[in-house]
């Protein structure tokens, strides 16, 4: 026992170091390594926390905690008749980030749009070959097809022309991909030999200028003094990259970060109850849901679609999964905060004996097989995906279906469910700019269906018409009430059985001020504060 | 003596080319090329997915895929991360001194603790201290990492304040990577407290990373020194009066070290593996995260050159092991 006290001291003296202030400093404990910088060549949300939503800004914004369109890097804008032509009218003295490796002779203007548009849809651009894979976001979202031009009108005005109405357009230009980047500064590294250092050393006009990144270990920003809507209050924000949900949540409670992502939704009430912590919370552009192959034999037919949505308990699996109130049951496509949503729109209540009825009436064997597809891991759609298969299972053995669960991985499991080979896959979507059509048309058009991203492989023309036009319309009433008739239809054929519309939860300390939390997944900490 | 180094040397090309076969075909067997990856649940187009497959090479048949691939590493060339866009050796550079910290941390740590433990309770045979040591190594050596990491940071750092929770230091402390290597960087630097905080964040890591390795030294020093200590020479040696820690170390630790360096020679693979968990525990960017990252992105350069780079270590090790046994023991240098 002497031995032992004979450290304390030393223990004691080195633990000194933990109750060190912080400063004006904030820091986030974040999920993963962002993949670089130079945003357009990236997809995921980790690398649009610490690149898009730090370093730089868009023509158009999110107004914070909501999906609606804003002005950013454009002051406003017109929008023609005809709904093919936006000019926008851009910002005035807004200056790029000054560093020791990039100082700007000019403001941000029409050049830098052009850039950074072009160079994505221009093959003979010189920047477009920089990167190796493509512009995947741009690409998948359709902007080559979609843009039939980008023009300077003046140095303050740019044009874009589109090749067919886009509702959507604007707040496609608020996404993560659109990032505005200095032409300036890609004149100066294409002249110096190193365009590659666009990845590592990124300008931008944006709130937090890039100080360090050390791989899996830490980001660190700066505040950008020259920022147009006003100096961040922090002076610094470092991004504490911790992979481990647990750890991020004891990391917040020893005052490691003061900001957490992404807790475990069984955590939450533990989280609420702590002093210390404040729980942001909201409805998330999320949907969890097992798309039913509408390919394969028995379930081509409706009766069987309904047959299993009314097995499934709804609110077993989001008590069990998510935790009471932190989900919806899920009803359609998308969650119900989306345009077009019908409150009348419910889900049926379950009914084991009229599920078997509707087998009965398709001509389903008692003990037919069918596969379900299922990740390992899990995510914020989809937190524990094998306990999820069980339930189904189980809830489908009720009405004398066998389900036979595949556990694979992530990639596998879509590489498999792109091509068809499942019965019933489960699957999940993060829509990306709060636009109905963000989860119409990747999941469920006849085009996606084609391609295999539409796992139910469910192309009903007379949808498809529905969304088309409700697209192409600029008016939200219009709009929505196009997606009212095309959410019955799905209801009608439930090519899916919709499981669950999360919530989503970001942890902070009770000292934490101007937080605001997206629907969207996108974190921007430029109003943020640790007092 | 150069026969025997010539012929573990020549055993090394193959060992060389195998590695790259095998890394080369397994990351390419599972499903889902780097770009589907990428792109996720996205649409992938089809005519972008064709030209980004041919810009990375991936497009042509394995075996020219393959013949390339030798054809960069001869030159030197580990190609760049697809993923990242960063080159791979670069990356690795970054990374792999993380890794090395806390593997020998926990090997100092393993190898210190697990000597004297197995000493005493060599020397104790039968006793409450061998019986507890016994007991808890083969604990040790049954306890998940995950677990483990949880319960120490739950304790050490939640409960007791006395450690970080995770990360090579506090972030409060801004260090200029120079060697990679954290205490050395502290040391370099001129923030006042990074050493001390360095250290701080590297007790637990290498306790959890050293507690299995720490559990097989122990056991295995313990059967070692008791057959050394039955052996006659001990015996004589206690005869001519010899002081008794003369005989345990000299003597008797000294002999039984041969098979414990073995178990050190091994160990050192096995510590690497060990990393993987534990790093993602305590949020330590090392080789382990990177390569496991890697695979679930069919990171193709990353996984089959990282891969390559730490079997040349393993292998290295085991070379210098052999060699060390060549000249300790001359009949296995007459081995064919």
């Amino acid at each position: 026992m002497r031995s032992t006290l004979r450290f304390l001291p030393l223990l004691l003296a080195l633990s000194t170091a933990a109750s060190v202030a912080y400063g004006k400093n904030l820091v986030v404990c974040t999920e993963a390594s962002p993949e670089g910088f130079d945003m357009v060549q990236y997809t995921t949300a980790v690398t649009a926390d610490a690149a898009s939503q730090t370093i730089f800004n868009r023509l158009v914004g999110f107004k914070p905690g909501t999906t609606e369109p804003v002005p950013e890097l454009a002051e406003s804008w017109d929008i023609s008749a005809d709904g093919l032509t936006y000019t926008f009218h851009l910002r005035r003295g807004v200056k790029f980030q000054s560093t020791d490796y990039f100082n700007p002779s000019r403001d941000f203007n029409a050049d830098d749009v052009l850039f950074t548009f072009q160079r994505q849809l221009d093959p003979t651009h010189p920047w477009h070959a920089s990167s190796k894979v493509g512009y995947p976001y741009f690409e998948s979202m359709g902007f080559r097809e979609l843009l039939e031009a980008v023009e300077k009108r003046d140095d303050h005005t740019v044009v874009f022309t589109l090749s067919r109405p886009e509702a959507p357009f604007l707040v496609d230009l608020a996404m993560a991909f659109t990032s505005i980047y200095s032409a300036e500064y890609a004149d100066q590294l294409l002249k110096a030999g190193h365009p590659e250092q666009l990845n590592s050393k990124p300008i931008g006009t944006g709130p937090f200028i890039l100080s360090r990144y050390t791989k899996d270990s830490q980001v660190r920003f700066k505040a950008n003094p020259t920022y147009f809507l006003g100096k961040p209050p922090s002076d610094g924000l470092v991004f504490a990259i911790t992979t481990d949900s647990n750890v991020r949540l004891q990391k917040l409670r020893a005052n490691e970060c003061q900001v957490a992502l992404y807790p475990r939704p069984e955590d939450v009430p533990r989280l609420k109850a702590d002093s210390n912590l404040k729980v942001a919370e909201i409805a998330a552009m999320v949907t969890a849901y097992v798309a039913i192959n509408t390919s394969k034999p028995y379930l081509s037919d409706p009766r069987v679609r309904e047959a299993i949505n009314l097995a499934f308990d709804k609110g077993a699996y989001v008590d069990a999964l998510y935790g009471h109130d932190n989900a919806l049951a899920g009803i359609a496509p998308y969650p119900p905060t989306l345009l077009g949503f019908n409150p009348q729109l419910k889900n049926p209540p379950r009914d084991l004996a009229k599920a078997r009825d509707l087998l009965k009436q398709a001509g389903v064997p008692e003990g037919t097989v069918f596969t379900l597809f299922t990740r390992n891991g899990g995510g914020v759609t989809n937190p524990n995906p094998l306990l999820g298969a069980q339930m189904l299972q189980a809830d489908l053995a009720a009405i004398g279906i066998k389900l036979q669960i595949r556990v694979m991985e992530w990639a596998e499991m879509l590489k498999r469910a792109k091509s068809g080979e499942h019965d019933l896959v489960s699957a999940g979507w993060a829509g990306d700019n709060g636009d109905p059509d963000n989860f119409l048309t990747p999941m469920l058009s006849c085009e996606a269906a084609k391609n295999g991203e539409n796992y139910a492989r469910w192309c009903n023309p007379r949808f498809q018409a529905l969304i088309d036009q409700a697209r192409a319309k600029t008016e939200p009433a219009a709009r929505a009430a196009l997606y009212e008739q095309a959410l019955a239809l799905f209801a009608q054929d439930l090519p899916w059985l919709s499981r669950a519309h999360p919530k989503l939860f970001t942890v902070i300390r009770t000292n934490v001020e101007g937080y605001t939390i997206s629907p969207l997944t996108y974190n921007n900490f430029a109003t943020t504060r640790a007092e | 003596m150069f026969t025997f180094i010539a012929r573990r040397l020549g055993l090394l090309i193959p060992t060389f080319f195998g590695i790259t076969l095998l890394t080369f075909s397994l990351i390419r067997l599972i499903p889902g090329d780097p770009v589907e990856v990428m792109m996720g649940e996205r649409r992938v187009d089809p005519e972008m997915h064709a030209q980004a497959l041919e810009r990375l090479g991936l497009n042509k048949p394995l075996y020219e895929q393959y013949l390339n691939y030798i054809g960069d590493l001869a030159q030197g060339n580990l190609g760049e991360s697809l993923r990242t866009r960063e080159s791979v050796w670069h990356e690795f550079l970054t990374l792999f001194p993380a890794t090395l910290e806390l593997s020998l941390a926990a090997l100092l740590f393993a190898g210190t603790l697990g000597l004297l433990a197995g000493v005493i309770a060599a020397l104790k045979r039968g006793s409450l201290f061998d019986h507890g040591v016994m007991g808890i190594s083969l604990a040790g050596y049954s306890m998940p990492i995950f677990w483990w990491g949880l319960l120490l940071i739950m304790f050490f750092s939640v409960w007791l304040g006395w450690t970080p929770v995770s990360g090579r230091i506090d972030l409060l402390y801004d260090i200029e990577p120079v060697t990679g290597f954290m205490l050395i960087d502290t040391l370099l630097s001129d923030e006042e407290g990074a050493f001390l905080d360095a250290v701080r964040h590297l007790i637990l890591p290498a306790i959890v990373l050293g507690t299995i390795p720490l559990a097989v030294i122990a056991r295995m020093t313990r059967s070692a020194m008791l057959e050394v200590l039955r052996e006659d020479y001990v015996r004589t040696a206690r005869a001519k009066g010899l002081s008794p820690t003369r005989v345990i170390f000299v003597h008797g630790l000294r002999n039984a070290l041969i098979p414990v360096l073995t178990v050190f020679g091994l160990q050192v693979g096995a510590l690497l593996a060990g990393a993987v968990l534990t790093e993602t525990i305590f949020s330590w960017p090392g080789i382990g995260k990177w390569l496991i990252e890697s695979i679930g992105a069919r990171d193709y350069p990353v996984v089959q050159n990282g891969i390559l780079l730490i079997a040349c270590l393993v292998i290295l090790v085991n070379f210098v092991v052999d060699i060390l046994y060549g000249l300790a023991n001359p009949r296995i240098r007459h081995q064919r």
